[in-house]
C-alpha cells in the first residue's frame, strides 16, 4: 500500500475537523460546567425565588463558584427549596447568607453567597440558614405608592 | 362507483404493505451494513477514499455557506439586539444558533444533497449496470465492500463538516459583527465564552451532527442499493434520498432537541 495524495487530502480534512471541535471547545465553549464529582450540594429555602431558573450562576464576590441545580416547592413550609451545586474549592462558612440578584436592570436571575463569620464550614447536605429573597418589582412600587399617599394625608 | 372504491381500497392497501415491506427491507438491510463493516476498518484504504468523496469534496460548499450564514446572523442579530441595548451579546447569540441547531442542521442538509445524491447515484448505477451482480459472482459481498465503506466514511464525515461550519460561522459572525459594525471584541468573546456551555451546549451539537450523519447516509445508501436498476429509477431514487434525508433531518433535530433543551 502507497501514499497517494488522496489520503493527504483525508489527513487534511480529518485534522481540521478535530481543530474545528477543539477551537470550539476552548475559544467559544468554557469548560468550567461544575456537572461533574467535583462538586457539593447545599440547600436553601427562599420565600420567593423570582425569575431564578435552574443552571443558574451561583456567585461570591463575582466569582462563578456553582450553579443551582433543582428547584422545588416545598410543601410543608410553602416555601422555595433551591439546591446548590457549589464548587469543591470553595468552602463557606455555616452563617453565610444567599440572595437572589439580577445581572443588570433585565439581566438574569442569579444567587449571590457572603460568607459569615463563623469558623465552622458548610458540610454537603446542610441548609442555609439565612436567604434573602428576590425583589419583586410590583411589591416594590406598590409599597413606595402606598407610602406616598399615606405620606400626602399626613400634610 | 362501487368498482372505483374497491380500487381505491386495494391501492392504498398495497401502498400500505409495500411501504412496511420496505421498511422491513431497509432494517434488514442496516443490519447487514453493520455485520458487514468489519471490512470498512480492516480494509480502511476504502474508507478513506470514500471519506475523500463524501467529506473533503464537500469542504468548500460547507465552508463558503457556514461563513455566509454567519454574516447573516451577525447583521441580523445586530440589527436585533441593538434595539434592547444588548449588542455587546452578539458573540454568545451567534455561537449558541450556530453550535446548538444551525450548524448540524444547515451541515447535514448540505450534506445530503451534496454527497447523499452522489452516494445514491453511485451506488444506483453500479447496481444498473450490473457491477453488484459481478461482485457478488466473484464472491465479494457488495455490502461489505460498496455499501459499508460508505456509510461509514459519511458517519464519521458529517460531525467533522459541522464542526467546520460552525467556527466558519462564528468567523463570519466576528467579521461582521466586530470588524464592520465595531461591537466590542472583549464583551464578543468573553460573552460567548460564559454563555456556551462545553458539555451542554457543544456535546449536544456534536451528538446532533452524529446521528444526522448516520441517517443521511444511511438512507442514501439504501435508497441506492434498493434503486429499480434503470435510468429512472436511479434518477427517482436519487430525488427520494434528498427529499426523504432532508425531512428526517429537520423531524430529528425536533425530537433530538425536546430530549436536550428542555428549557428547564
Amino acid at each position: 500500500m502507497e501514499r497517494t495524495t488522496l489520503d493527504l487530502w483525508v489527513g487534511i480534512f480529518i485534522a481540521a475537523g478535530i481543530g474545528a471541535i477543539l477551537l470550539l471547545a476552548l475559544k467559544v465553549g468554557n469548560m468550567s460546567s461544575f456537572n461533574g464529582s467535583n462538586t457539593y450540594q447545599i440547600y436553601a429555602y427562599f420565600d420567593n425565588i423570582g425569575g431564578l431558573k435552574q443552571r443558574a450562576p451561583i456567585k461570591s464576590a463575582g466569582v462563578v463558584v456553582g450553579r443551582v441545580a433543582a428547584i422545588a416547592l416545598d410543601p410543608k413550609q410553602y416555601k422555595a427549596r433551591v439546591t446548590f451545586n457549589l464548587d469543591r474549592q470553595y468552602q463557606f462558612s455555616k452563617d453565610s447568607t444567599a440572595s437572589i440578584l439580577t445581572s443588570g436592570l433585565l439581566g438574569e436571575q442569579y444567587i449571590g453567597i457572603e460568607t459569615g463569620a463563623e469558623d465552622a464550614m458548610l458540610k454537603p447536605g446542610d441548609t442555609l440558614a439565612f436567604t434573602q429573597s428576590a425583589v419583586v418589582l410590583e411589591k416594590l412600587i406598590g409599597q413606595f405608592i402606598f407610602n406616598k399617599a399615606g405620606s400626602g394625608n399626613h400634610n | 362507483m362501487l368498482e372505483h372504491l374497491d380500487r381505491l381500497i386495494r391501492k392504498t392497501g398495497h401502498a400500505g404493505i409495500d411501504a412496511i415491506w420496505r421498511l422491513g427491507y431497509a432494517g434488514k438491510f442496516m443490519f447487514l451494513t453493520l455485520i458487514g463493516s468489519g471490512t470498512s476498518f480492516r480494509r480502511f484504504h476504502l474508507t478513506i477514499r470514500e471519506i475523500y468523496f463524501t467529506g473533503v469534496r464537500s469542504l468548500i460548499i460547507i465552508v463558503v455557506s457556514g461563513l455566509f450564514v454567519g454574516m447573516v446572523l451577525g447583521l441580523q442579530g445586530y440589527e436585533t439586539l441593538q434595539r434592547y441595548g444588548a449588542s455587546s451579546s452578539l458573540g454568545v447569540m451567534v455561537a449558541l444558533a450556530l453550535v446548538r441547531e444551525l450548524g448540524p442542521v444547515v451541515a447535514a442538509l448540505l450534506f445530503a444533497s451534496r454527497a447523499g445524491s452522489a452516494i445514491t447515484a453511485e451506488i444506483g448505477l453500479m447496481k444498473a449496470t450490473e457491477q453488484l451482480s459481478a461482485m457478488e459472482m466473484m464472491a465479494v459481498d457488495p455490502i461489505s465492500r460498496v455499501v459499508a465503506p460508505r456509510f461509514w466514511s459519511g458517519v464519521i464525515s458529517m460531525p467533522l463538516l459541522a464542526a467546520i461550519f460552525n467556527t466558519m460561522g462564528i468567523f463570519g459572525g466576528y467579521l461582521i459583527g466586530v470588524v464592520l459594525i465595531g461591537v466590542d471584541e472583549g464583551s464578543f468573546w468573553s460573552q460567548m465564552q460564559a454563555g456556551v456551555d462545553l458539555r451542554y451546549d457543544i456535546m449536544n451539537g456534536v451528538i446532533k451532527s452524529f446521528v444526522f450523519g448516520i441517517a443521511v447516509t444511511a438512507i442514501a445508501v439504501f435508497e441506492g442499493y434498493d434503486s429499480p436498476p434503470t435510468a429512472e429509477g436511479v434518477s427517482s431514487a436519487t430525488t427520494r434520498t434528498v427529499v426523504t434525508s432532508s425531512l428526517s433531518v429537520l423531524i430529528l433535530d425536533f425530537v433530538l432537541t425536546s430530549f436536550m433543551f428542555r428549557g428547564a
